[in-house]
């Protein structure tokens, strides 16, 4: 996947900044920085669910035309796409939650949805929750199954908006586990995080965002080494001595 | 009924609700359509104020607030007595049905809007992020989630709508309070007619709150507050 010159302004801001960044199978990338710097923006973009200014997507080496709503709607298929606040369908149970987009999107039939539901259900460690309802979940449980949701579809890539940044403290492991899972199972990445350690052990490279631009990027070893000299490690020792 | 004297007896079994039953009818006839309609129209409208743009969002609001500010009685005595003059003659029950299906679907249509607007906005990301079209999305997950919140006042609207078909009367459809007001002139027992009439009103309004409350248990989802 390729982000070619993505820029993107809101009420005359400038949010993103002619950002390039490209992401090979496998890799697990991580964006860090500042509240503002436009990481959620960027993950929002590369499936357009934010329409950029400038700049496009590549996704193996073919460009998508987001103003063609079929080839849109095929190419958000294969990205699947967590949300900070989960945004589970309230209205439907955990395992209606994974199934529906198998069902209406897919055309699959209910049972081979449901199937598929409980097994991706399975993965993450829910298939006893299956007919609750999101209000009758935890954070951490809601988090897991709107990680389910997405990998029914069998996405390409996963792009992940701090997906941990609403759960109570205790909960956030869970979360984590899952996605540590995720990455060491091959599965492309990237992933908007405050989690420092996390993003240690599981990154492949570190991006740091600040206003709209990526500042510093490199592996996690060069970047969070203590000594190195880079505004990565000095935000981040900010962020862990502030906790 | 021994307790009664036989003229009373023969007033109210063969005079009163005998006619109370055929305005009964009538008014099952007036209500039946307009909820339906009304319910249909209102959420037509209540969509297009929501996702309606400029221009048909504008138009769907202008009728909103034209048909909930002015009296049903004007709306009614309008189409009725006043399309002649251009020509449109309807008959008393297509006048009262027309009249009740344009009220009760501007009441529906703001809790249709209100709806609409109380589905959280991460809810179509999340569709569209899983590749749902857009007319997908709003069928699979929007209206869903709107129709269990927009119930309780759409219920509220039927209910509304069963009372306010007394005034058919005014356009000369003589349903239940029409038949009521003949049999109470004739025979000048205001208050004995009236109270059964409202007794008629009564048991109709117990036995759709009875269906809504059937249905708001049907549909109800933990999360989805008191319905």
């Amino acid at each position: 996947m390729r982000v070619v010159g993505i820029s993107k302004r809101l009420g005359g801001r400038r949010i993103l900044d002619a950002i390039h960044l490209e992401l090979f199978k496998g890799q697990t990338k991580v964006l860090i920085g500042p509240s503002g710097g436009g990481k959620s923006t960027l993950l929002q973009c590369m499936n357009y669910l934010i329409f950029p200014e400038t700049g496009f997507i590549e996704l193996e080496g073919q460009t998508i035309d987001p103003r063609n709503t079929k080839a849109l709607c095929a190419f958000r298929q294969q990205v699947g796409m967590i949300f900070q606040d989960f945004n589970l369908f309230d209205h439907l149970t955990a395992v209606d939650n994974v199934a529906i987009a198998l069902r209406k999107v897919r055309g699959w039939s209910r049972r081979q949805a449901l199937e598929r539901a409980m097994a991706e259900l399975e993965r993450v460690g829910l298939a006893d929750k299956a007919t609750l309802y999101p209000a009758e979940l935890s954070g951490g449980q809601k988090q897991r199954v709107s990680i389910a949701r997405a990998l029914a579809m069998d996405p390409k890539v996963m792009l992940l908006d701090e997906p941990t940044s609403a759960l109570d403290p205790e909960l956030v492991s869970e979360v984590l586990a899952v996605i540590r899972a995720l990455a060491q199972g091959g599965m492309t990445m990237v992933m908007a995080t405050h989690q420092m350690g996390f993003a240690r052990a599981v990154a492949d490279e570190v991006l740091f965002m600040e206003n709209g631009r990526i500042i510093e990027q490199g592996p996690p070893a060069a970047l969070l080494t203590p000594g190195a000299a880079t505004r990565t490690l000095d935000f981040c020792s900010q962020l862990e001595g502030g906790i | 009924m021994s307790w009664m004297p036989a003229e009373e007896v023969e007033f109210f079994l063969h005079r009163l609700i005998p006619a109370l039953n055929d305005g009964l009818l009538v008014t099952l006839a007036l209500i039946v359509p307009s909820s339906l309609f009304g319910l249909a129209g209102g959420i037509v409208v209540g969509s297009l104020r929501v996702y309606g743009g400029a221009l048909w969002g504008r138009l769907a609001g202008a009728y909103a607030a034209i048909f909930r500010g002015t009296p049903l009685v004007i709306q009614l005595v309008i189409l009725y007595f006043g399309l002649p003059g251009l020509g449109i003659t309807l008959s008393p029950y297509a006048a009262a049905v027309i009249g009740f299906t344009l009220c009760s679907a501007a009441y529906h249509s703001e809790y249709v809007r209100g709806g609409l607007r109380a589905v959280r906005r991460g809810q179509l990301l999340a569709a569209q992020a899983l590749g749902f079209s857009p007319w997908k999305a709003v069928v699979w997950i929007v209206i869903p989630q709107a129709v269990r919140k927009a119930l309780p006042g759409c219920g509220n609207e039927l209910i509304y709508l069963i009372k306010y078909s007394s005034l058919a009367y005014v356009v000369t459809c003589f349903e239940l309070t029409g038949q009521a007001k003949i049999i109470a002139s004739e025979s000048f027992r205001f208050s004995e007619v009236f109270f059964v009439a409202g007794l008629y009103y009564l048991i109709m309004v117990t036995v759709a709150s009875k269906f809504l409350q059937w249905i708001e248990s049907r549909l109800k989802i933990p999360g989805f507050g008191t319905l």
